[in-house]
């Protein structure tokens, strides 16, 4: 792809994509440390994700900004026209993802006080899925690789089937022992929080989709095999 | 609506459920020995407006000139291919020039309003056809300043030289005076490159008005412009088409990459 005559709107373009990744980045390592604060029952770690908050909300304006600068005053068109949309809505994703963070740390801080009910094994390995998946769909924004893009999208079945798995593990707890039932509550929203970073993730890997084709994949019954 | 078929894949077939109203097959033009048009076929749907752009020296001029002939007067043009309207082709030895661009008029970038008065600017179409009841020719000219949305700014002063009116008002006068003939289709060549916003939205808001009548094709350097005003948009380079298909699809998504690196600034 050749670059733009006007050497400062392929900076800003550049920028805009930059800032993208970087907010991925953050968000990215947020779901990390406040999955490591619930497990490791370390409630500075958490308290520090709950603060950065900030930051990614802070990359939510000033993402939304820039791409607001650039429709107005550039009147892009074709993919450039497409990389502002998918950046503006996945930012949005992004963002919701770091609240998910902050849901899942301001829940750590709340269990830390508390005498755990089993062993973590099941939450950190939905933390991977949806890290993984969060990682995999800004690749493949960078790389523009659709075929990665499609592949996050289709591993959205793994973290539903293990927060389905941890639901029923939750309540049979709660039914057992209702003394459990405030801390298996809190597990089973954290559960929910991380399978909701799936579904962000899945969005993002679709706007990529739109992005590079220019044709939607969205609210299909299936995700098609190939595009 | 837009066909989501095949044809949308085809350069050249409009994707349209409008009749064809102009077919061109193969057109080659030639200045002397610079090949100018390098064998184009498009159809033009009727009342659509398509807009032709790329950068100058493109050939998006030389195509819109061969629509009505223009090109004859161009000292060593040569034109071969087929170019049809409504099936009458355009080039048979029998056409009468003059005729065609009563059919097909032309507005050009720089208005060229004759120093005479507004009222005998429009009527100067008609009465070369021969009209002359005074009762007609007024009827022409309400009806074609209506048209060209001038009337309300120009009723009272019919008398009054066109060349006193504004850069805009002289460019609307023209599109009445092609208007006024009662053409089919209508050529635009940069209508709206010399003049200000408000008066390119005007123009561009009369090509919105003008099409439920008109089959309109307009050259223009104004991707916005041919963004907001055409149906259709063909991109032409280097004397070929390179991509013909509808506006909203062309700007958002272009299928070939030349098509892309023109509308998003890539110019190499």
């Amino acid at each position: 792809m050749p670059e733009h005559t006007d050497r400062a709107y392929e900076q800003q373009l550049g920028q805009l994509r930059t800032a993208v990744l970087e907010m991925g980045g953050l968000v990215e390592e947020q779901v990390g440390q406040a999955v490591r604060a619930l497990i490791q029952r370390d409630e500075p770690l958490a308290r520090g994700v709950i603060e950065r908050d900030h930051t990614v909300n802070r990359f939510d304006v000033e993402i939304d900004d820039l791409s607001l600068k650039l429709l107005a005053l550039r009147q892009p068109a074709a993919r450039d026209l497409r990389l502002i949309t998918t950046a503006l809505k996945i930012t949005t994703d992004l963002e919701r993802v770091g609240d998910m963070a902050t849901h899942i740390a301001e829940r750590a801080v709340e269990l830390v006080a508390e005498v755990p009910i089993k062993p973590y094994i099941d939450i950190p390995r939905m933390a991977d899925v949806a890290r993984d998946m969060l990682r995999r769909s800004l690749d493949a924004f960078v790389r523009e690789d659709t075929e990665l893009a499609l592949d996050v999208c289709l591993s959205d079945d793994t973290i539903d089937q293990l927060h389905e798995q941890l639901f029923r593990e939750l309540l049979s707890y709660m039914v057992e022992n209702p003394a459990t039932v405030s801390r298996a509550m809190r597990l089973l929203f954290v559960s929910k929080y991380l399978e909701r970073v799936g579904d962000h993730a899945t969005n993002i890997a679709e706007m990529v989709i739109f992005m590079v084709k220019g044709r939607s994949i969205r609210h299909l019954d299936k995700v098609p095999r190939e595009l | 609506m837009l066909d989501p078929g095949l044809s949308r894949l085809r350069p050249g077939v409009a994707s349209t459920e409008a009749p064809i109203k102009i077919a061109v097959r193969d057109l080659v033009v030639h200045y002397g020995s610079t090949c100018a048009l390098d064998t184009v076929s498009l159809d033009v749907p009727e009342h659509r407006v398509t807009a032709l752009i790329g950068p100058s020296g493109c050939g998006k001029s030389t195509f819109l000139r061969c629509l009505n002939r223009m090109n004859d007067n161009v000292p060593g043009a040569r034109v071969t291919g087929q170019v049809t309207i409504d099936g009458d082709p355009v080039y048979a030895p029998d056409v009468d020039p003059v005729a065609l661009r009563r059919r097909v008029g032309m507005i050009f970038q720089k208005s060229n309003p004759f120093p005479k008065s507004i009222f005998d600017n429009v009527v100067f179409g008609p009465r070369v056809h021969g009209e002359r009841d005074p009762v007609r020719l007024r009827e022409i000219v309400e009806r074609t300043l209506r048209q060209a949305a001038l009337w309300d700014e120009v009723k009272d002063r019919l008398d009054g030289s066109a060349l006193e009116l504004s850069g805009g008002q002289q460019q609307r006068l023209c599109i009445a005076r092609a208007l006024a003939v009662e053409p089919e289709v209508v050529l635009m060549d940069e209508p709206a490159s010399a003049l200000d916003p408000i008066a390119t939205a005007k123009i561009e808001e009369l090509i919105h008005e003008l099409k439920s009548a008109y089959t309109i094709v307009i050259v223009t350097h104004n991707m916005q412009q041919a963004a907001r005003v055409s149906d259709l948009t063909a991109y032409f380079y280097l004397g070929r088409l390179i991509e013909f298909g509808p506006t909203e699809r062309v700007f958002t998504n272009p299928e070939r990459p030349e098509t892309e690196d023109y509308i998003t600034g890539r110019f190499g």
